[in-house]
């Protein structure tokens, strides 16, 4: 209970820098989100119908996955330097594996028959895709969003190592002086935002969810 | 009698049916590339505009390809098919296809979309403006006896048997010429598929379609169909009505197929409008009716009836006689012996 009172009294002390961290931290993971999104999700479309390619692309990402976040981090380094944008690329590319396999499973788990029901209406290539298959996809993306989300607000922690800003500024900080309230100002944050955007998802999913009965 | 014929004929008006709807296989092969046999092979055959045809045949005879080559699922690779005197490939595939009904076994109803969605897919591809639409859904719904209330529900919320109802007002949407009906009873219990089978017959006396309705099922093809193609490994072995098809079987396969062979199978499978249309054609009743001539039909005292009956009729006689294992003559049986044993109460031990 002392830890957590020392915890706020030093967040109450350093709330500008709190704040701060904090909208970088949500900068930084809803920024890796959105971009991985954009790269991911039409690749995961594009490869549902090239079973040959979607198998090497899969395993070339999750290649990537199997590489530690931070050694990302430490690999982009020479490269790119310091600060906010090598964080990014690192984050971004930790979010793709989930978000491009849910895609590309999800369409695949669309049922044949009803693929050609919707082709033998008459529907064209786009629309079977648009108003079928990537509906029918959406709980299954939607989860490998999920996934990716929670993932990515944890790593964006690992920011700070490598000057990108964060919560996990306090938690260095905190390692740095051996100091518990610090970290906890970095860590309590990270979990609560994690578990938000989890709930986020999860009534997003449960609302789509067709209804039984 | 005269005046109620000419009562219930004058009641009975055909819709005309529109040549449109007249479907020509044209010496049709298509072999896939994963066999080294043909699946169809020189299919030729016209079917009438507004005829209920069923294509018949074991799995992998074919039946199934031929009709999918209808809406272009697949492309045959010699052949022509026409549709109402067009050649299909003249059109651009979608719009074929969105000229004729599809329904398939697993039903394919969109599960993400309520039944209204799913019912108006095709008239919204076609671009119906939305108050045609809604008329055209609720005349559906009346025509497939399912309430208004359902349109606003998803398939998972419906019966098995109400899905394919929904089937296949999805498949008359947009009111094609021609229906293409894959196996569409076969996963349903047996008692919803005779009530749907029959509410087929009944909707396509009403509506006038060309059916081209697929099944392995001998007895479902019996009942629906007004003409049957029989096929096998990819070729057509007979294309005729059902009453055709059991009094004059093309060959063995057919015989075995229909049960030609068993009186009362046959029973089961000729209407008793199939009699009065043969009785319109008095040269055909006499020339294929002619009872097999086997003289030394004996009946013998451990024989059920059901094996009697079927003897009686094969003889063409109206009694048999009975003989014992020593060939002993016991007395003679016939129809009115079996009336007078079923209609009086069975004998107690």
């Amino acid at each position: 209970m002392d830890l957590f009172l020392k915890a706020f009294e030093y967040y109450m002390d350093n709330q500008s820098f709190f704040w701060n961290a904090t909208r970088q931290h949500l900068v930084l993971s809803s920024f890796a989100m959105v971009i991985s999104l954009l790269i991911a999700l039409p690749i995961g479309i594009w490869i549902a119908k090239r079973t040959g390619i979607a198998q090497v692309v899969i395993n070339v990402f999750n290649a990537f996955r199997v590489v530690p976040s931070l050694a990302i981090l430490f690999l982009a380094l020479p490269y790119l330097g310091l600060g906010f944008f090598p964080s990014l690329i690192a984050l971004t590319v930790l979010a793709f594996p989930p978000v491009l396999i849910n895609t590309y499973a999800g369409i695949r788990g669309v049922d044949a028959f009803i693929i050609e029901a919707a082709v033998g209406m008459g529907m064209t290539k786009t629309q079977v895709m648009s108003k079928i298959e990537i509906p029918l996809a959406i709980p299954a993306i939607v989860t490998g969003i999920r996934i990716a989300s929670v993932e990515v607000i944890s790593s964006a922690t690992l920011a700070s190592f490598i000057g990108g800003g964060g919560l996990g500024d306090f938690i260095t900080r905190g390692f740095a002086l051996y100091d518990v309230p610090i970290m906890l100002v970095g860590a309590i944050p990270v979990a609560l935002l994690a578990l938000t955007s989890e709930s986020f998802w999860s009534l997003f999913l449960r609302r789509y969810q067709i209804p039984e009965n | 009698m005269t005046i109620e014929m000419i009562s219930s004929s004058a009641e009975t008006i055909e819709t005309p049916v529109s040549e449109s709807g007249e479907i020509v296989f044209e010496h049709v092969s298509k072999t896939f590339a994963t066999n080294s046999y043909p699946a169809v092979d020189q299919v030729s055959v016209r079917i009438t505009a507004g005829d209920l045809v069923v294509l018949l045949g074991p799995s992998g005879c074919g039946k199934t390809t031929l009709l999918k080559m209808v809406n272009r699922l697949y492309e045959p690779d010699r052949g022509k098919i026409w549709i109402g005197g067009k050649e299909i490939h003249t059109l651009p595939v979608n719009e074929l296809r969105r000229q004729i009904g599809y329904v398939i076994q697993q039903v394919g109803l969109f599960p993400h979309m309520t039944i209204q969605k799913n019912i108006s897919i095709v008239p919204r591809l076609l671009g119906w403006e939305e108050k045609r639409i809604n008329d055209r859904l609720e005349m559906l719904m009346q025509l497939i006896g399912l309430p208004v209330s359902y349109l606003p529900r998803y398939p998972r919320q419906l019966s098995g048997g109400e899905q394919q109802r929904v089937g296949l007002a999805r498949a008359l949407a947009a009111d094609p010429e021609i229906l293409l009906m894959d196996e569409p009873f076969a996963a349903v219990d047996a008692i919803n598929r005779e009530r749907l089978q029959t509410e087929l017959i009944d909707l396509h006396s009403k509506l006038n379609k060309t059916i081209l309705f697929v099944t392995h099922d001998v007895e479902e093809a019996f009942r629906l169909a007004k003409k049957i193609i029989v096929m096998r490994a990819g070729k057509l072995v007979q294309y005729g009505s059902p009453l055709e098809l059991v009094t004059q079987p093309e060959n063995e396969f057919i015989e075995e197929l229909v049960g030609s062979n068993n009186i009362l199978r046959k029973l089961s499978l000729v209407n008793v409008n199939s009699i009065l249309k043969a009785r319109e054609n008095q040269s055909f009743y006499t020339s294929k009716f002619q009872p097999v001539e086997k003289p030394s039909t004996v009946l013998h005292p451990e024989d059920d009836l059901r094996s009697v009956i079927s003897l009686l009729l094969c003889s063409g006689k109206d009694s048999l006689p009975v003989k014992d294992s020593e060939d002993q003559l016991l007395g003679m049986v016939g129809y009115s012996d079996l009336r007078e044993m079923l209609i009086s109460n069975l004998p107690s031990e």
